[in-house]
């Protein structure tokens, strides 16, 4: 008698609860949302001329497709073979299949103690210097930042260290043909720092900079 | 270690401090039913919904009754998650989310059977990727119903547990119905409510829109995941469940935005926690002794904090063996950056990592698996700990107590006299159910984890990069640890079915990992509370004895001191052959696998 009671009690509050819980607050807080903070709720989305760029909270890959005989090549699961594009600060490594996967986030759950990991570790340092090094010489391992080397947590990670964007600082005011201290002023009015001056890690917005950066050439 | 990153970890404390003696003195009015300032709006909602229930308030249950609906409810809510995760096809927003408009398909019935059971029990553990295996639908009734009906029924617990320590008529612990209803009403749905409004002020996402289709500087496209985040995040948080609307759960920009939403969501984690021992304090009528118990906790929180946010910030070997420099320099946080984010850098993810496995939340802001092997020992070893370090919402403060009665017992033996506590004498009986219900979890978790090891199945699901090294070891101890903690956070190469990119795998050998974890979870979640609210009911018609000279105070340092030794020897003595397999020897030794 006393199951029979608790199983009816059970039911009832369960879907009390569904209706409540389960529709009414979330719905509720949507609605809340959308009216009060829109641009934040919907994801800080970015547009370029009319259309959408991206969002600034979301890291993306400054690739472009790489074509062979007129054909854009594709590797053997059908995803794009790509290469950095030079006139653009680059984001830090993703292990997302393929990088900066906004439909898949994913960690690299590579080990702090595995052969792997080491290799990893040291493709991204090879690539990185294969990039900067023309621009920054001198450059060696020891000098690259540890978020150029390290994939992020997410995949989808929006910013790099400040120490890493002054070093590709130099490729990007070269390849551009701006003056670096340009391209420096850009990097720091695109830092975000510690929120109240406490809270996590200063990071450059790559989307915004680089955005910035486009807008200037439209300027000159 | 930076300054910047210790202040982080010292404010993080005193505003815990600050917002957990508030709660926690008006969570006690809350279950005392005593009248609180959101009465007057939420009075006549509490006595609608007990008519609603057909539920008298005033008919007090004993322990087994307590249980018994527990049970109930339980399993009531275990069917309805499952026949909402079961039908995806038929939800609407079914065809939302997905690039390219596609529709979303069901989990099969393993992993189904894993993720309720997972949500059921305040677990949250996530063998599926939220944005590529759940709708929108499922995430909001289904998994947030549970996020908020699981923490309800730990807390009710611990407060059942109280009343067992200091009822003085017979063997009422109250009624779970109407301290479940308080619990949701006054505490759990206002806090989330304010919390997910805070959230998306920050930028977390709360829309209910297709994925967006956009295109870079490059020409390159990108599709980016939508839906209502925020309102899943707060109670995600909030109710210690841990599980994320995004595979790669608070590490993702939509979940955790910035430096102070990630100061936030740990604070949302471990205020409830925090506050009910002080609750505990108030309503046992000696505020003295919530303080004994928050600062035992405090101290092994705090040093766990200490060492891994020292160890991430060392790096790690496979960093140094590939050439990077791991010290801070200008402009950048330096330390074991793999698997983490800029923008929390290292003292932001050590200490939301600890934060989330000392509770038995499990979210995470930075993969545990890339963790160094002491910086990632110290979440191994908040588990090890049966989670009373804060804990989950009132699991944390019942199994805690549960410790308490077991330091009283052995104190008691040290100086030769009968234990009690609160006056109340501790004998044979009651110390046989604390026994048998702190050895529960322990009792699953290694067992599952030999069971994982020595089968084939079983070994299937470690990650190719792990596979016959220290690292495949870790992954499996933690995940069975974690499941049978009630946690939810994971050493991620450990699949089951759904694959770290969040296709379904074809292999179904993971069908073991699944199953097998899904029965750890339930067994490890309702054996603990059964033997608890046993304990509650033995203690509950016990007479009080006025204290005398001899007796054993529990609310001094000695007492502390005692409690903390006896929480470290039994997590010891059960874990240490264990832990050395996995990340001790990673830890002491910098060679690569």
């Amino acid at each position: 008698m006393s199951v029979r009671r608790d199983m009816l009690t059970s039911v009832i509050a369960v879907l009390a609860c569904t209706l409540v819980l389960g529709l009414g607050y979330p719905l509720a807080v949507t609605a809340v949302s959308q009216l009060a903070f829109k641009d934040k709720a919907n994801g800080e989305r970015v547009n370029v001329s009319g259309r959408l760029a991206g969002s600034k909270l979301i890291g993306q890959a400054f690739t472009r497709q790489l074509v062979k005989a007129g054909k854009p090549q594709v590797d053997a699961n059908g995803n794009p073979v790509t290469a950095p594009d030079p006139r653009y600060f680059q984001s830090r490594p993703s292990a997302t299949v393929p990088p900066d996967n906004a439909a898949g986030s994913s960690f690299s759950n590579l080990g702090p103690n595995n052969k792997v990991t080491e290799q990893a570790i040291a493709a991204n340092v090879q690539a990185y210097l294969q990039l900067e090094r023309r621009y920054t010489p001198g450059l060696s391992a020891a000098g690259v930042p540890v978020d150029a080397a390290d994939s992020s947590a997410s995949g989808l990670d929006p910013d790099i260290s400040q120490a890493n964007a002054r070093i590709q600082a130099n490729r990007v005011a070269a390849v551009r043909r701006i003056s670096r201290a340009a391209v420096l002023s850009e990097i720091a009015q695109h830092t975000d720092g510690r929120t109240l001056g406490v809270f996590g890690e200063p990071g450059v917005n790559v989307l915004e900079l680089n955005l910035a950066l486009n807008r200037m050439g439209e300027d000159a | 270690m930076t300054v910047g990153g210790s202040a982080q970890i010292v404010l993080f404390m005193v505003v815990l401090v600050a917002a957990a003696v508030p709660l926690g003195a008006y969570m006690a009015r809350v279950y005392s039913g005593e009248p609180v300032l959101l009465s007057r709006v939420l009075g006549p909602v509490e006595r609608g919904a007990y008519r609603l229930l057909r539920v008298d308030p005033g008919r007090t249950m004993d322990w087994k009754a307590w249980a018994r609906a527990i049970v109930v409810f339980s399993l009531v809510g275990w069917l309805a998650l499952y026949l909402v995760l079961r039908t995806q096809s038929l939800h609407p927003w079914a065809s939302y989310g997905l690039s390219g408009g596609a529709k979303f398909k069901s989990a099969p019935w393993d992993v189904t059977f894993n993720t309720v059971s997972s949500f059921v029990t305040n677990t949250n553990w996530q063998y599926y990727a939220g944005e590529s295996t759940l709708t929108y639908f499922s995430q909001m009734v289904g998994l947030t119903v549970q996020n908020f009906l699981s923490a309800a029924v730990g807390i009710v617990v611990a407060i059942a547990l109280i009343r067992g320590i200091v009822g003085r008529e017979g063997k009422s612990l109250g009624n779970f119905w109407q301290d479940l209803v308080r619990t949701i009403l006054y505490v759990l749905a206002p806090l989330a409510g304010i919390g997910a409004l805070v959230l998306v002020s920050q930028g977390v996402l709360q829309n209910i829109a297709h994925s967006l289709s956009v295109t870079g500087p490059t020409g390159l496209s990108q599709t980016i995941a939508q839906g209502p985040v925020a309102s899943q995040e707060a109670i995600k948080l909030l109710g210690t469940n841990g599980g994320g609307f995004f595979n790669v759960n608070s590490a993702h920009p939509f979940e955790n935005p910035n430096g102070f939403t990630n100061f936030f969501e740990m604070l949302l984690v471990l205020v409830i926690p925090a506050a009910l021992v002080l609750t505990y304090g108030r309503l046992v009528g000696s505020r003295r002794q919530g303080y004994a118990i928050f600062a035992t906790m405090s101290v092994l929180f705090l040093a766990g904090v200490v060492v891994a946010y020292a160890a991430e910030a060392h790096g790690s070997p496979a960093q140094h063996a590939a050439g990077l420099h791991t010290h801070v320099l200008a402009g950048s946080t330096g330390g074991n950056l793999e698997g983490k984010e800029q923008r929390f850098g290292i003292a932001g993810s050590a200490l939301f990592d600890v934060v989330t496995t000392v509770t038995s939340c499990g979210a995470v802001n930075s993969a545990l698996e890339s963790f160094t092997g002491i910086g990632g020992a110290i979440p191994f070893a908040n588990l090890s700990a049966s989670e009373v370090i804060f804990g989950g919402v009132g699991t944390g403060l019942y199994s805690m107590l549960l410790f308490v009665l077991l330091a009283v017992f052995i104190g008691g033996l040290m100086v030769g006299r009968t234990p009690e506590l609160l006056g109340k004498k501790i004998e044979a009986k009651e110390i046989k159910l604390v026994t048998l219900g702190l050895l529960m979890t322990p009792l699953s978790a290694l067992a599952a984890s030999a069971l994982a090891s020595a089968d084939h199945d079983g070994r299937a699901s470690i990650s190719a990069n792990a596979a016959a090294t220290p690292q495949g070891f870790s992954e499996t101890f933690y995940a069975y640890l974690s499941q049978a903690n009630n946690n939810g956070s994971a050493f991620a190469g450990y699949t089951g079915y759904v694959n770290s990119v969040g296709n379904l795998g074809a292999h179904t050998s993971y069908r073991f990992a699944d199953v097998l974890g899904g029965f750890t979870m339930l067994f490890a979640r309702f054996a603990p509370i059964v033997f608890a609210l046993a304990v509650a009911g033995a203690l509950a018609g016990k007479r009080v004895s006025p204290a005398g000279l001899g007796t054993m105070r529990t609310d001094n340092a000695t007492f502390v001191v005692l409690l903390i030794g006896v929480i470290i020897l039994v997590g010891a003595l059960t874990f240490f052959p264990a832990l050395l397999l996995g990340p001790i020897v990673q830890g002491l030794t910098g060679h690569l696998y």
